[in-house]
């Protein structure tokens, strides 16, 4: 790890001096602190997408504080209690109503969830607009995927434990996709499940997953994200490399060191983030029916389908992917297919860095072609994530067809498209 | 880039725009009003807590509807003995689904439960309890306008009287009640005021609290705002 290479600190014989001296000789204080800190130099030129970043890993500390406190009082229990609601069930309610302030720690993971989402497709996005996933970033990029994937299992897992309506169905029908695999598919499912349908297994494994396995893996894989990124340095908008051009020191010219100068940027953002999120929380906690489903404060009833099973919003562009694909290929199922589909449209996301072929990172300056793409790609993620709200219709289907081709066209036309769009030469140094 | 940043924020009220059309009057009460709450109190348990549950709420969450717990004990209080026992049903779950062909849903925090892209649950409770009209080809002898084929017969209609479908697919009141329709409208906002309020006793609480975040949050920016400017002004 570089941050070794800073020196040990050298006690100037006080108390503090000694015990930092002791430390120092045992355990990288000084040089974590510098290497990841006040001697790691960042961009000088970060614009209002580079606070999503710092944002996420706020959004995570809040989950799993608040998480901490839920799991005090809920119970993953799908029996009966002796009023005849799941004790599952009841215990949230038990939480928004009897134990003090548990209202405010619900909301606050239950908006937290959604605003998860928020920062971290805004934080990818970032990541396609200047192409922070270009060499020598791939790595960083491939952790970042990774902690994607467990986001959405992390979401999916905790989405089940109200044991609301949409919970059940909403787990019902994405365990039911395991189904169309050829052959295993069935006894697949039922081992995913414990049980032929979504119950008490069902429940009991998805929190164990959901409290301990996932959160696990995401901090790992953000430790390893951060780690990365500090190795190769941060990217920044105008997609030029600023150890290109050191000082006599070796100080990057346009870095600057990201405690303090980010650090109290990050403060801003933070706070204007903590704004909105309080909004919500307060004054719309159910998000408009999209942070928290309706149908959910119906308890879940294995006899009773609801109308319209919609996943939770930031799911939505991927399940109208999946729903897009309709036509049986080699005698199997469209189901499968449409998993396939499903499971590509986020994996794709890995292999930016090798589809990439334009001498530029930055959309600063590339051509229009890129531009073209990339703003069709965004509108069809809207659209595919509206469509995936909504119930299943005729021209539904044939515009969430469309887009997904356009959502995949993105992606497999970029070795062609991207190197032979136009393109402005980057600059030396960052523009400020 | 400012334009997709809107587009972004905004994208999940598109979803806003659709949904079946199903004609919903505006609930006209509030959250606020503790007179209202305390008849639509008195409304819930005597019609309505002989079938349905509200089995998260305790008795003695009433006193913050400006009730004391004596006043609970004596006027509200028929098949609980103790003042932090939830609001029970007398009628065993099983039983009810033989006489009615479904079980009474607990109605804690049906107001939630009922919102949708038509409008909110309270709505929907507001136009369903006055919608219900004579039909001879249901058990019960009641349909609904809303909630078609209900197995709900309509248990306020002592107060509301006995309402039929013309043939122009209208309610008319054929049989007067005791209350007048000006009057039973009123007694129904009451009463889905207190099941609004049922479903999130602590929603003023958090309105308020909100404020007290955002004033807050706001000074802090000030300073986080300066304190950064502070920093930067040497980097150009």
């Amino acid at each position: 790890m570089a941050n070794t290479n800073f020196e040990k600190y050298k006690s100037d014989g006080s108390l503090q001096g000694n015990v930092l001296e002791w430390v120092d000789a045992r355990f990288p204080l000084t040089a974590s602190i510098k290497g990841h800190l006040t001697e790691y130099y960042a961009p000088k030129n970060f614009n209002f997408w580079y606070f999503f970043g710092s944002l996420a890993l706020l959004v995570l500390v809040i989950q799993i504080v608040t998480g901490i406190f839920l799991v005090m009082h809920y119970k993953p229990d799908a029996s009966l209690n002796a009023n005849g609601v799941p004790v599952a069930f009841a215990s949230v309610e038990y939480i928004m109503r009897d134990v003090p302030w548990g209202w405010m720690i619900r909301y606050m993971h239950s908006t937290g969830a959604s605003a998860f989402f928020i920062v971290v497709y805004l934080h990818m996005f970032r990541g396609l607009m200047y192409g922070s996933y270009r060499q020598p970033r791939e790595l960083t990029w491939l952790f970042g995927v990774g902690i994607f994937l467990c986001l959405m299992g992390e979401a999916f897992f905790g989405y089940l434990l109200p044991w609301g309506q949409m919970s059940f169905w909403g787990a019902q029908v994405i365990v039911n996709l395991f189904s169309a695999i050829p052959l295993i598919g069935e006894p697949l499912s039922i081992w995913l499940r414990g049980d032929f349908v979504i119950g008490d297994a069902t429940l009991n494994r998805f929190f164990s997953f959901h409290v301990i396995a996932f959160p696990l893996v995401i901090i790992g894989l953000i430790a390893a994200h951060i780690l990365a990124l500090h190795e190769t340095g941060s990217n920044n908008p105008d997609g030029v490399e600023i150890k290109a051009k050191k000082n006599e020191k070796g100080i990057p010219l346009d870095g600057i060191p990201f405690h303090p100068y980010y650090t109290v940027k990050d403060i801003v953002g933070v706070v204007v983030f903590l704004m909105a999120f309080s909004a919500i929380m307060f004054f719309a906690p159910e998000g408009g029916g999209y942070f928290l489903e309706t149908p959910n404060f119906y308890p879940a009833d294995p006899l009773k389908t609801p109308p319209h099973i919609a996943p939770v919003w930031y799911f939505t562009p991927f399940y109208s992917i999946l729903r897009a694909v309709v036509w049986p290929i080699f005698g199997i199922d469209a189901k499968f297919w449409g998993v396939v589909a499903m499971g590509a449209s986020v994996v794709i996301f890995a292999f930016l860095p090798w589809l990439d072929r334009s001498p530029v990172k930055s959309i600063r300056y590339r051509g229009p072609i890129y531009k073209t793409f990339l703003t069709l790609f965004v509108i069809s993620f809207f659209i595919l994530g509206y469509l995936g709200t909504q119930s299943p219709s005729y021209w539904g289907e044939k515009i969430s067809q469309l887009c997904s081709l356009i959502y995949f066209g993105f992606f497999l036309l970029m070795p062609w498209y991207s190197k032979v769009d136009k393109y402005r030469p980057a600059p030396d140094r960052v523009t400020g | 880039m400012k334009k997709i940043l809107v587009a972004m924020l905004f994208a999940p009220l598109m979803a806003f725009a659709s949904g079946a059309a199903l004609h919903l009057d505006k609930w006209p009460g509030s959250v606020a009003d503790k007179p209202a709450l305390q008849n639509g109190a008195k409304l819930f348990v005597n019609y309505c807590l002989n079938c349905h549950g509200a089995s998260y709420l305790r008795y003695n969450k009433l006193t913050e509807i400006g009730l004391t717990e004596q006043q609970i004990k004596d006027n509200l209080m028929f098949t609980a003995e103790k003042i932090g026992e939830p609001m029970r049903v007398a009628a065993r779950t099983d039983e009810q689904k033989k006489w009615f062909g479904a079980a009474p849903p607990d109605l804690t925090i049906i107001a939630r439960a009922r919102g949708s892209a038509d409008g909110s649950g309270a709505d929907w409770l507001y136009t369903y309890l006055r919608q219900f009209y004579r039909d001879d080809n249901r058990p019960t002898g009641w349909n609904n306008v809303v909630f078609e084929n209900v197995g709900m017969p309509h248990i306020l209609w002592e107060l509301q009287g006995q309402q039929v479908m013309n043939k122009d697919h209208k309610l008319e009141l054929a049989v007067p009640g005791k209350l007048s329709p000006k009057d039973y409208d009123k007694a129904v906002s009451d009463l889905v005021g207190f099941m609004v309020w049922m479903g999130e006793p602590m929603q003023e609480q958090r309105k308020s609290l909100g404020w007290i975040v955002l004033a807050f949050l706001a000074v802090l920016f000030v300073f986080a705002y300066k304190l950064k400017k502070e920093y930067w002004k040497d980097i150009h």
